[in-house]
């Protein structure tokens, strides 16, 4: 290490105020062992990277060290989008806020920070859900890099991404790549929507929340835990049914908590504080920075890999799932793999496919055609759209309701150009097709 | 970008391509449910209602008994599925006050695929297979109601007379129950 340079030297394509950017720009500019036969380091990649315009969906944990390491990058057009505010029990970890920015927008604030500390950088906030914006909103980005804590979101991401592909506009592929982090445990994975494994063949990589038995809350509760959730489950819907538990109220976390602990004492059960009753009543695992930090750092790598079009190999076709955990007991451990593609995946394991139709069709007809239809071949189809339920076979009262729906046209039940979904019980996947009128 | 694009026309050459208009796509959670209703098995003493046939995620389903000591009784479950099903069990809830050991006076139910051991492979058809089941083999070591469970474990025959008056609508230890004949 030289302590002291006293003038660093300058490249003659990298302007003086790159010098901040020099490592970065090391990478940018040479070719590597693991760089991509298409990829063409030089300042031209410099330029791409710094024009990529990638959205961050969450800035909470997660949220502020992806934020920050894309900033640190070389990204310079960054989009972040959240619902939530500040909270105090954030400030530990979720770096980008101080205690005077509590009840404000995480994502305004976390945007601000970033800004102050990375001149040059641009980061356009949005305070909202994801699902109030379209799908020519998530069409501007290159990639989206999630860090959510729900799952919820994730299908709903992952799905709109997935239904946005679109043949005839290379743009309609956007990379998904996913952070998720539980205590010690984390994984960062990487999505080409449609083409590799989606968040929905993934689904049961996530195991469902572990929860008591309701009678051992109602009945035998050993734990501080069980009298939390049974004031929880059982007496909030008994003495306040009325009312719609809020559990960032203060005044309805104690009330549960006086009511715990009242069931407590009487099964001399000791533990029960006001914080337990708000972590369990929230679910709230423990959040660890160092998983955040490690897990936000992998998915920026991929990102930036991918947007420099593989400077070095990225994730996604062969390995995509990478997991991590630093919890005491086994050690600090990674595992990548590939989780493979489902062929009955509901979301991209059938993408809709077009079916002409002539629209003065009644219901019945087109499900007889059905049956003949060599892309179909269905003989006991059962149909939906999003918001209507057209025709099912089973169960009894279902088909009774919607029956009447036979004798209608296509073109009074459906829009041109809607999808349906069909299943029938002679096939284990459903089909989904896209109506297209004929006439 | 461009490679991964490439590599996409070519997977998508096999395949039929894709296009037209973006309309509103049938959600993850509802082609399950669709497929689970479509495997039902109902049989003669269950009967599922719609209250809106366009929305299958809210239904009710009703269990009337031909056996077992709540023969006669006509038992209504709301069944309530959000958009994380099957990740998220089905919310199923008695809209009867009834005295049974594993269901509460607010309708809970103690089903152990419900909460502790729901798994995204189960699907309704072992939910409404496991609420029939609590009508013929009430479970006195699960209780939710622990009168009712007092009441099955220590004297059998009177906990059939007290099921038999709850169902006329009458009254067990002060409470009042809801008629439930058919």
């Amino acid at each position: 290490m030289v302590a002291a340079v006293a003038t660093p030297p300058v490249l003659n394509d990298v302007s003086q105020d790159r010098a901040r950017w020099k490592y970065l720009d090391n990478i940018l500019t040479r070719r590597g062992p693991f760089t991509d036969e298409q990829c063409n380091p030089g300042p031209d990649l410099i330029e791409t990277l710094s024009k990529a315009k990638v959205l961050v969906i969450g800035a909470g944990g997660l949220g502020c060290e992806i934020l920050k390491n894309l900033a640190l990058s070389g990204f310079k057009d960054i989009h972040v989008i959240d619902m939530d505010t500040i909270d105090v029990s954030n400030l530990n970890r979720q770096f980008l806020f101080r205690a005077a920015d509590v009840g404000k927008p995480k994502a305004s604030v976390a945007a601000a920070f970033v800004e102050r500390r990375v001149k040059g950088v641009s980061i356009t906030s949005h305070c909202g859900k994801i699902q109030d914006m379209d799908e020519e909103y998530y069409k501007q980005f290159q990639v989206v890099i999630c860090g959510l804590d729900s799952i919820e979101a994730r299908r709903w991401i992952n799905a709109t991404l997935v239904g946005m592909v679109d043949m005839d506009d290379p743009d309609s592929l956007k990379p998904m790549v996913d952070g998720g982090t539980e205590g010690f445990k984390g994984q960062a994975r990487v999505i080409f929507p449609s083409m590799t494994s989606c968040f929905e063949c993934q689904l049961d990589m996530h195991a469902p929340r572990a929860a008591v038995p309701l009678c051992t809350l109602a009945t035998i509760p050993r734990q501080p835990q069980h009298c939390i959730e049974w004031a929880h489950i059982i007496a909030w819907e008994a003495e306040r049914k009325e009312d719609i538990l809020d559990t960032d109220d203060p005044a309805h976390i104690t009330w549960l908590y006086e009511k715990a602990n009242a069931r407590a004492a009487e099964f001399g059960i000791a533990g029960v504080t006001y914080s337990m009753t708000q972590g369990v009543v929230k679910n709230i695992i423990p959040a660890i920075a160092s998983t955040n930090a490690i897990i936000a750092a992998a998915c920026c790598n991929e990102a930036f890999k991918i947007v420099t079009n593989g400077i070095a190999s990225y994730m996604g076709l062969e390995n995509n799932y990478m997991m991590y955990t630093g919890d005491g007991d086994s050690g600090v451990y990674t595992y990548t793999f590939l989780h493979e593609k489902k062929d009955d995946c509901p979301v991209c394991g059938n993408l809709a496919r077009n079916m002409e139709i002539n629209s003065e069709l009644t219901l019945e007809e087109f499900i007889e055609g059905l049956a003949e239809r060599p892309e179909a071949q269905l003989k006991k189809p059962t149909i939906r759209t999003e918001e209507k339920s057209l025709y099912y076979q089973a169960p009894p009262a279902l088909e009774e309701q919607t029956r009447p729906n036979l004798k209608r046209k296509i073109k009074e039940l459906l829009e041109d150009g809607e999808e349906i979904a069909v299943s029938d019980p002679a096939f284990q996947i459903d089909f989904k097709f896209k109506m297209v009128f004929s006439s | 970008m461009m490679k991964i694009w490439s590599m996409k026309q070519k997977q998508q050459q096999a395949e039929a391509a894709t296009a037209g208009t973006k309309k509103k796509k049938v959600t993850a959670a509802q082609l399950r449910v669709q497929k689970d209703l479509s495997e039902l098995s109902l049989g003669s003493t269950m009967r599922t209602t719609f209250p809106n046939p366009d929305d299958i995620l809210n239904f009710t389903l009703t269990i009337e008994p031909d056996e077992g000591m709540y023969r006669g009784g006509s038992f209504h479950f709301s069944f309530v599925i959000n958009q994380n099903f099957p990740h998220d069990p089905p919310k199923v809830k008695c809209t009867q006050k009834i005295y049974h050991p594993n269901i509460d006076l607010e309708g809970n139910v103690c089903l152990n695929i419900l909460r502790e051991d729901w798994k995204p492979v189960l699907n309704l058809n072992a939910v409404i297979v496991g609420l029939q089941f609590l009508f013929l083999e009430p479970n006195a070591s699960d209780p939710l109601n622990k009168e009712a469970a007092e009441d099955l474990k220590t004297n059998r025959e009177g906990f059939k007379r007290n099921v038999r008056s709850s169902m006329g609508g009458g009254n067990v230890k002060s409470q009042t129950y809801d008629r439930v004949l058919k």
